[in-house]
């Protein structure tokens, strides 16, 4: 159990959690849910009030010098040094895990190759786009394969493409067989990458286990269907009758949905009913709940919402 | 010893840095020579020195002393900038000596003041410095003047840490060695100040450290200084004991900081 006091403000109350050794643990979380807090105690960089925590086996908080020694640490918040080049870095890095010159330099050239940013390495790290950048980031935490790999928020920031291809290169990392601690606000990016899925708030677990569990637990199916702003209250009321469910609204995307528990007979009936009062459907579906639904239920408010806020 | 070795990897990263961006290294050296050519012109013609050579010999040691002050503004805003940046979490997370950093961090910007102070000293030269006690005094001056930015170095390590913004950094350091700097005799002489700050001005480690070196490069005036006051008699002792007592309080202040560091 860890706890951290910061003022008044408990930023992590009670939270505890595991990760099995080879596999990959999301911390899902809004901003300011604790999931860095998290990571900054287990990596060493903070002591926390009470409770305790291991890495690897090792106690953090009576050997962080031993723990150092087998983590890596990449994300939003550890970073490069900008005004060299990406080679200078990793050389710099390979030193500072006592690699002699000649390894630290073959080290540096392994990893360039590996996250394809040979042919940046003579470049400052400035010039580098964002997922470039975060590919640099984390070869810096790669230099001697550690046993337990934290990214605190590896794809915060980066556009769809900067994503996917940090996404490729963890699912690399995976397969290698790297423990991985990988916190994240995005719950696409905990079901794609992560094994296993604790989802906290205020710095307590709401919510643990994988994806298809969690998925689960908030239910079945949803029925969800588009139509024009004209026929948005009689649909609600159709939905509503059929599913037995109370419906909602998404005012902008013109979407009604429910919870179904018979799904295709729920459908037909509906467009049944639809059809017999002339209603048109735009769009039309039955969907497995997201992990956005699953954070909704648990939490009663969306994952993105603290995130505008911030 | 690890610790060492660390040490001089971050050390070299900062070369490494001044190789990249070598505006850096020139405009850290540009300000000392304007300093020296705009007081040797502006103000030489009218402060009155009874000194052989004039006020230029009196300027340079003052001038050299407040350059080397200024190093306390350099390490903070350069440690402030790896905070923000989060380099020193990076840094943290790594298996190194948790001194390494900030030991590393005042050699390097000690190695910069050797080029910037003997830049100056050549712009000096040319406009008519000339000390006269020979080199080995001339040579003990300025290993003199980089213990003195070396130690303040370790103050600037403290308030890099401590602020929360790297613009409180700048803000914050200039406050802290412009009175130093000038509430003392490196440019004009302390008698003309009200008695209460002719005090200040003599106790102030920037004069003591001046009239070392004024000493050093074999000057006898000492610009202003009370005679009868320690300070002003033993300039080069009272020195030392500033810059042991500076040692002593923020080294481990700051290496503290340093491990409890976060941003």
């Amino acid at each position: 159990m860890k706890t951290y006091n910061k003022g008044a403000v408990k930023a992590l109350d009670g939270l505890s959690l595991d990760v099995e050794e080879g596999t990959v643990l999301s911390v899902l979380g809004p901003n300011g849910a604790g999931k860095t807090t998290t990571v900054r105690i287990l990596a060493t960089l903070l002591s926390p009030d009470s409770g305790n925590a291991t890495v690897g086996g090792i106690d953090v908080i009576k050997h962080p010098e031993k723990v150092r020694e087998i983590i890596g640490l990449s994300g939003q918040y550890a970073a490069v040094d900008e005004t060299l080049t990406g080679w200078d870095n990793l050389v710099m890095f390979g030193r500072l895990y006592h690699l002699n010159k000649k390894a630290a330099v073959k080290r540096a050239d392994e990893l360039l190759e590996r996250f394809s940013l040979t042919d940046s390495a003579k470049r400052p790290i400035k010039t580098y786009s964002g997922g470039m950048r975060r590919r640099l980031d984390l070869a810096a935490s790669l230099i001697v394969q550690p046993k337990v790999l934290f990214l605190d928020e590896p794809t915060t920031g980066l556009d769809p493409r900067g994503r996917q291809e940090m996404w490729g290169v963890i699912e690399e990392l995976v397969k290698g067989g790297v423990t991985l601690l990988l916190t994240t606000q995005y719950l696409e990016e905990a079901d794609q990458l992560a094994d296993d899925i604790v989802v906290i708030d205020h710095g307590k677990v709401i919510a643990r286990g994988t994806s298809d569990a969690l998925k689960k637990e908030v239910g079945g199916e949803r029925l969800e269907v588009v139509v024009d702003q004209g026929n948005i209250a009689k649909t609600l009321e159709i939905v509503a009758r059929v599913s037995g469910n109370k419906a909602t609204l998404d005012e902008g995307l013109r979407r009604i949905s429910a919870p179904v528990s018979n799904g295709s007979t729920a459908l037909m009936e509906v467009l049944r009913s639809m059809d017999a009062d002339g209603i048109h459907a735009l769009d039309v579906g039955l969907k497995r709940p997201s992990l956005d639904d699953v954070f909704m239920s648990l939490t009663g408010h969306a994952a993105e919402e603290e995130e505008v806020k911030k | 010893m690890s610790a060492i070795s660390d040490s001089i990897v971050i050390t070299k990263r900062q070369l490494l840095q001044l190789a990249r961006v070598p505006e850096v290294l020139i405009f850290s050296t540009i300000q000392p020579v304007m300093f020296v050519l705009l007081f040797r012109y502006v103000f030489g013609g009218s402060i009155s020195t009874g000194q052989p050579g004039g006020y230029v010999q009196l300027l340079m040691p003052g001038i050299f002393v407040q350059t080397v002050a200024f190093t306390l503004a350099a390490t903070a805003s350069g440690l402030a900038e790896d905070m923000k940046k989060g380099l020193i979490d990076r840094f943290r997370s790594l298996p190194i000596a948790r001194s390494a950093l900030v030991l590393g961090r005042t050699l390097g910007d000690s190695l910069l003041n050797i080029v910037v102070l003997a830049v100056m000293g050549l712009a000096g030269f040319v406009v008519g410095w000339r000390p006269t006690s020979g080199l080995f005094k001339v040579a003990l001056a300025f290993l003199f003047l980089l213990f003195f930015g070396y130690a303040l170095s370790w103050v600037g390590i403290y308030i890099g840490l401590s602020a929360r913004d790297a613009r409180v950094v700048q803000n914050v350091s200039f406050l802290v060695t412009f009175p130093l700097t000038f509430l003392s005799n490196a440019f004009a002489p302390t008698t003309g100040m009200p008695r209460p700050l002719q005090y200040v001005a003599e106790w102030n480690p920037v004069s003591t450290m001046v009239a070392a070196c004024r000493q050093l490069f074999g000057l006898e005036n000492q610009f202003g200084a009370t005679a009868g006051s320690f300070p002003s008699e033993n300039p080069l002792t009272m020195s030392l004991i500033y810059m042991a007592i500076i040692m002593i309080i923020f080294v481990p202040m700051s290496v503290k900081k340093y491990q409890n560091a976060s941003n």
